[in-house]
């Protein structure tokens, strides 16, 4: 997408590719972030902010799993479900996993309807979306739930082997699961603002004072997808390893 | 001015990486049912997480369209990370070392 920036003489001129145009978007006294509405790149740079976070979480969770004596709790049968007798390893996980995963591709399509000014679509897109998160958070109470009443783990020690599984264990899910909680909460919000029609009226934000436009969709969007992001990782290395 | 407005993709491109995301995610739970144990265990694991990771920022966030100044600018400095992780495994080698010393049996 290529979109002409006006020079001082008036004409357009559109902006170089490749090494040449980062030199030239960083230099001369302009927005570096050409093409990027401002929010955007500022909801860019929270969630590399964000990044630096869960990152930390993942590598004092590889630090304290790799200088334990004790032996580390198997997470295979920790997080297995019994299904009429048949334990089945990890399910509980993979099942939250793909409701992840699907509320990801709903809020993808609810940005698309949004830039096409389908805001029916596009806020019960969004709402689907804040349903699955919502359904995670739940699945994820039951979760914790199991573990701290049934099989006693706590954040010191856990009936399993190495005491600092529960403590990585909180953590780094709870910390995530405040993140779906938050975002589900936005979800709402803003699909409240798409179904008014706020975007297209341009209707000024109450907090913010700015118009509005469906840009704020793919904003949230943004949010929504890194959520996703940080499961994939978190799955990976915590679950799965 | 007339104003492009912004990401416009068909939504079949959508659709085609929310397939692909599903089947890798299948694949990384059958890593761990099927009991692949060691090495196959964590490469696969971690091809699989970074599969689904590019997909989600390339396509879904939609950073494969963006400029390179962006792209650049969110996406390097998490690489930084990694030296992080290098020098931790030092300190978690050493650790637990230690404690094998001065806490373990017949110490």
């Amino acid at each position: 997408m290529t979109q002409a920036a006006v020079t001082n003489e008036g004409q357009a001129r559109t902006p170089p590719e490749g090494w040449q145009g980062i030199a030239a978007d960083w230099s001369s006294d302009q927005r570096a972030f050409k093409n990027v509405p401002w929010g955007k790149a500022m909801m860019w740079i929270f969630l590399l902010s964000d990044t630096f976070i869960f990152s930390i979480f993942l590598l004092s969770y590889m630090t304290v799993r790799m200088s334990t004596t004790e032996p580390w709790p198997d997470p295979s049968t920790v997080f297995a479900l019994s299904f009429g007798g048949e334990k089945i390893p990890l399910i509980l996980i993979a099942i939250m996993t793909f409701i992840l995963i699907s509320s990801s591709g709903t809020m993808a399509m609810a940005v698309n309807f949004g830039y096409r000014r389908d805001r029916v679509k596009s806020a019960v897109l969004m709402l689907v979306t804040a349903l699955f998160g919502a359904m995670f958070v739940g699945m994820q109470a039951f979760e914790w739930t199991k573990l701290i009443v049934e099989e006693g783990v706590r954040p010191w020690g856990n009936p399993f082997g190495a005491a600092q599984f529960g403590s990585s264990f909180f953590m780094i899910t709870g910390f995530h699961g405040f993140h779906v909680s938050i975002g589900v909460l936005f979800l709402i919000i803003t699909a409240r603002k798409v179904w008014r029609g706020d975007f297209d009226r341009e209707k000024r934000g109450f907090f913010t004072s700015r118009k509005g436009n469906y840009e704020a969709v793919e904003i949230m969007g943004l949010y929504w997808h890194f959520v996703d992001l940080v499961w994939v990782f978190i799955f990976a290395v915590f679950y799965l390893w | 001015m007339a104003h492009a407005e912004g990401q416009q993709h068909p939504i079949s491109v959508y659709l085609k990486i929310w397939g692909l995301l599903f089947v890798l995610s299948a694949f990384s739970y059958m890593v761990d049912y099927y009991n692949i144990e060691g090495y196959p265990r964590w490469g696969l694991i971690l091809l699989f997480m970074m599969l689904k990771a590019g997909l989600i920022v390339a396509i879904f966030m939609h950073m494969a369209w963006e400029r390179l100044a962006l792209m650049y600018a969110i996406l390097l400095p998490p690489l930084l990370v990694l030296v992080f992780v290098f020098l931790m495994t030092f300190e978690a080698d050493y650790t637990m070392i230690s404690r094998g010393i001065f806490f373990g049996p017949g110490s």
